[in-house]
C-alpha cells in the first residue's frame, strides 16, 4: 500500500483557513487513506475541520502531509493542487 | 411594571409575552461507567449524531425554502463540525480511557475545543465557535434527552428576548410566530435590526441587561419607535399601548390604501419618493408600494457568493430588465460599492487596518478598470431601454469624479465603435457620503447631473462612529448639527447649480425626519419599498413653507438630541 510523505508550502492567500480549509476537508474525506497534516510539532487529522483550523497554517508556511492507503496517489494529487492554489 | 430603554432598531408597537432565548443550561453529571457499558454509550453517541444530522438537514431544507439557499448555507458549516473525525475519535478514545458517561465526556471535549478556538485571534475562527456551540448543544440535547427549546418550536406569537441573536438562531425561527425582537447587545445595523426591518416587526436592541430583568412569559410592550420595553405593564399603560398598537395598524392600512397618490405637499410642492433595491426581482415590491422609480439600485449582489466575476451580458440583462420594468420612471444604478463590510471573493484585497477608510468602492473601481468597465458598458447598453442614471459611490472630490467619467467616456467610445446603442445623454451623478464631498458640493455640482446623499456613511465618517460598536453607537446621530449643516450645504449647492438631490440612507426612511428633510428642500426620498407609502402620506400632510421654517429652527439647536426631540414632537402633532 502506498505511503506518501511530502512537505508543501501553502500558497492560498488565506492560508489553510475559511473556505480553503473546508474545501480541503471535503476533498480529504473522499479518500479511504489516512491523511495527516503536520506543522511544527503539531500533527492533526487531515479529515477534520477542527484539526486543520487549529493547525493555523498561514500562507507561506510549510506543512507536512502524510497519506497512507490504497488511494494515496490520487489523494496527494488532488490535495496538493488545493494547497498550491493561489486564490 | 418596569421600563427598559434601548436603541430603537425597527419601528412598530407590539404587546406580547416574552420568550427568552437564554443560554441553555445542561445539568450534566459525571458518572463512572463499567467497561461493559462502553459499547452502549458509543451507540448512544452515534445515534445522537445521526439524529442531529437529520435535524440539521431538515432545518436546512426548510430555511432554504423560506429564506433562500444562501441563508441555509450556515448549516453546511454545522454539518462539517458534526461529522468531524477528530472530535468523534477524541470522544470515543476518552470514553474508553476515562470511563465516564458519554454526555460528560462529550461536553468536556466540546469545552476544550471552544477554549482552544477562542484563544486564536482570528475572526473567522471566532465565528466557528458559534457553529461548534450550536452543534454541540444539539448533540447534548440528544444525549441528555432534552427537548429542543430553540426557536424552531415557537407556537404562539411572542417577543423573542435574547442576549444576542445569531444568524443560525434567527434563520431557525418560524417567522409568523415572532412578534418582536429585543436583545441586550447590538446597534441600529446589527443582524437583529436588519432582520426585524425585513420582517416588518418592531425591535429594540442594546438593552444591556434585558435578559436578566425579563422572565419567560412576562407580558411585554415593545415600542420600536422609541426604543422602549415595558415589562409587566399595569392596566392603564396597557390600555394606552393597546390603542397605539391599534392606531398604528390602522394607519399602516391607510398609508397603503393611498400609496399611488403622488407626494405633493398641501402647498403644491412635488416630492419624489423612490425605492432602494438590491435584486432585480425587488422591482415588483417597489411598484406595489407606489414607488415612483428606483433611487438606489445596489449592484454588489452580482459579485457576491460566486467564484467568477459577472459578465457584461449577465449584468446588461439585469439592468435592462429593471429599466424596462419600471416603465418611464428613473432608475439610479450605483456602481460597485465593495469593501468596508462588503467583500467579494474573486478579488483578493489585502487585509487593512481600517477597511472603511481603505481600498473600497470607487477607489477600487478606478484601480481596476478591467472590472469597472465591464459594469459601465453593461449599464450604458441597458440605458437604451429606459430611464437609467449612473451613480458613483464614495467620491471624495472632483478628481475622482472626473477619473470615473473619463473611464466612462472610454466605454462609450468602445460601444460607438461597435455600433451598440446607448443613451448618449445618460445622467451621471454621485453619492455624497464623505464629509469632503459634502463640503465641496459646490465644486462637484458644477460637473455632476445629480447628488444622492448616503447618510449612513456620511454620519459614520463625520462623527467617527462605528455604528456596529455598541459602546459608541449612541453617538450615531443623524440630527447632529454637523450632519445637518452638511446636508444643508449639499442641498443648497445642488440647487444653486440647478441639479436635483436625493437621499438614499436610512435617515430618509425615518418618518420623524420627513418634515426636516422636506424643509431642507430635499427633492427625492429613496427608501425601502415598504416605507414608500408612509413617506408619501406624510409629505401630503405637510406644507413646504412651514417645513422650511421648521428646518430653520431645527438648525438653530446646539445638540442632536434637541433636534431629534423637536422632530419627534412635530411628527406627534401630525399623528397624535
Amino acid at each position: 500500500m502506498p505511503h506518501i510523505k511530502k512537505i508543501i508550502k501553502v500558497k492560498n492567500k488565506q492560508g489553510l483557513h475559511a473556505r480553503p480549509a473546508a474545501l480541503f476537508v471535503q476533498v480529504a474525506n473522499k479518500f479511504k487513506s489516512a491523511i495527516t497534516l503536520k506543522k511544527d510539532n503539531e500533527k492533526v487529522n487531515g479529515k477534520s475541520i477542527m484539526g486543520i483550523l487549529m493547525l493555523g497554517a498561514e500562507r507561506g508556511s510549510s506543512v507536512e502531509i502524510e497519506i497512507d492507503g490504497e488511494d494515496a496517489n490520487q489523494a496527494i494529487l488532488e490535495l496538493e493542487t488545493l494547497l498550491l492554489r493561489e486564490e | 411594571m418596569l421600563e427598559l430603554r434601548g436603541i430603537p432598531a425597527s419601528e412598530g408597537i407590539v404587546i406580547a409575552k416574552a420568550y427568552k432565548l437564554g443560554k441553555e443550561i445542561f445539568n450534566i453529571f459525571k458518572e463512572p461507567i463499567s467497561e461493559k457499558d462502553i459499547p452502549s454509550q458509543i451507540e448512544l453517541f452515534e445515534e445522537a449524531l445521526t439524529q442531529t444530522r437529520k435535524e440539521i438537514i431538515k432545518l436546512q431544507e426548510r430555511i432554504s425554502q423560506e429564506m433562500g439557499r444562501e441563508t441555509a448555507e450556515i448549516f453546511d458549516a454545522h454539518l462539517l463540525v458534526l461529522e468531524d473525525r477528530m472530535l468523534i475519535e477524541e470522544v470515543i478514545n476518552r470514553l474508553k480511557q476515562e470511563r465516564f458517561n458519554i454526555a460528560y465526556i462529550f461536553s468536556e471535549v466540546l469545552k476544550k475545543y471552544v477554549e482552544i478556538f477562542s484563544k486564536i485571534e482570528d475572526d473567522y475562527l471566532k465565528e466557528r465557535i458559534s457553529d461548534i456551540n450550536d452543534v454541540g448543544r444539539r448533540i447534548l440535547r440528544k444525549l441528555t434527552g432534552k427537548e429542543n427549546v430553540s426557536l424552531e418550536k415557537l407556537s404562539e406569537r411572542v417577543v423573542v428576548v435574547a442576549h444576542d441573536l445569531s444568524p443560525s438562531d434567527t434563520a431557525a425561527m418560524h417567522k409568523k410566530n415572532v412578534a418582536a425582537l429585543i436583545t441586550d447587545v447590538g446597534g441600529k445595523t446589527s443582524h437583529t435590526a436588519i432582520l426585524a426591518k425585513s420582517l416588518e416587526i418592531p425591535a429594540v436592541v442594546g438593552l444591556k441587561d434585558a435578559t436578566h430583568k425579563i422572565n419567560n412569559h412576562d407580558l411585554l410592550i415593545v415600542d420600536g419607535n422609541e426604543g422602549l420595553v415595558i415589562v409587566d405593564p399595569n392596566e392603564e399603560t396597557l390600555e394606552i399601548y393597546r390603542q397605539k398598537e391599534y392606531k398604528m395598524s390602522s394607519i399602516a392600512e391607510r398609508f397603503f390604501a393611498d400609496k399611488d397618490l403622488p407626494a405633493i405637499t398641501l402647498d403644491n410642492a412635488k416630492i419624489k419618493v423612490l425605492a432602494n433595491i438590491e435584486l432585480p426581482e425587488e422591482i415588483d415590491s417597489a411598484r406595489e408600494h407606489g414607488a415612483e422609480g428606483i433611487g438606489l439600485y445596489r449592484t454588489e449582489f452580482f459579485y457576491m457568493n460566486r467564484d467568477d466575476l459577472p459578465s457584461e451580458d449577465e449584468q446588461f440583462q439585469a439592468y435592462k430588465y429593471v429599466a424596462q420594468a419600471i416603465t418611464g420612471n428613473e432608475v439610479i444604478i450605483r456602481t460597485l460599492d465593495l469593501g468596508g463590510d462588503k467583500f467579494i471573493s474573486q478579488v483578493q484585497i489585502p487585509e487593512e487596518m481600517y477597511p472603511f477608510l481603505g481600498w473600497r468602492a470607487i477607489r477600487f473601481c478606478l484601480a481596476r478598470p478591467d472590472i469597472f468597465k465591464v459594469q459601465l458598458r453593461a449599464i450604458l447598453r441597458a440605458s437604451a431601454y429606459g430611464n437609467l442614471k449612473l451613480m458613483y459611490p464614495m467620491i471624495s472630490g472632483i478628481e475622482e469624479f472626473r477619473q470615473a467619467n473619463s473611464i466612462l467616456e472610454e466605454c462609450k467610445d468602445e460601444l460607438r465603435e461597435k455600433n451598440i446603442p446607448f443613451n448618449e445623454n445618460i445622467k451621471v451623478g454621485l453619492m455624497i457620503e464623505l464629509p469632503s464631498a459634502a463640503l465641496t458640493a459646490d465644486l462637484l455640482a458644477e460637473e455632476a447631473d445629480f447628488f444622492s446623499i448616503g447618510t449612513n456613511d456620511l454620519i459614520q465618517y463625520s462623527l467617527a462612529v462605528d455604528r456596529a460598536n455598541e459602546n459608541v453607537a449612541y453617538l450615531y446621530e443623524p440630527t447632529h448639527p454637523a450632519v445637518l449643516r452638511m446636508i444643508k450645504n449639499v442641498i443648497d449647492a445642488a440647487h444653486k447649480a440647478q441639479i436635483p438631490v436625493g437621499m438614499c440612507g436610512e435617515m430618509a426612511s425615518e418618518t420623524k425626519f420627513v418634515p426636516l428633510l422636506l424643509g431642507l428642500e430635499l427633492d427625492e426620498f429613496s427608501v425601502p419599498a415598504l416605507v414608500v407609502p408612509q413617506i408619501k402620506y406624510i409629505v401630503r400632510m405637510l406644507k413646504k413653507e412651514e417645513a422650511v421654517s421648521f428646518a430653520k429652527e431645527a438648525l438653530s439647536f446646539s445638540t442632536g438630541k434637541e433636534v431629534e426631540d423637536f422632530c419627534s414632537q412635530k411628527i406627534k402633532e401630525i399623528f397624535p
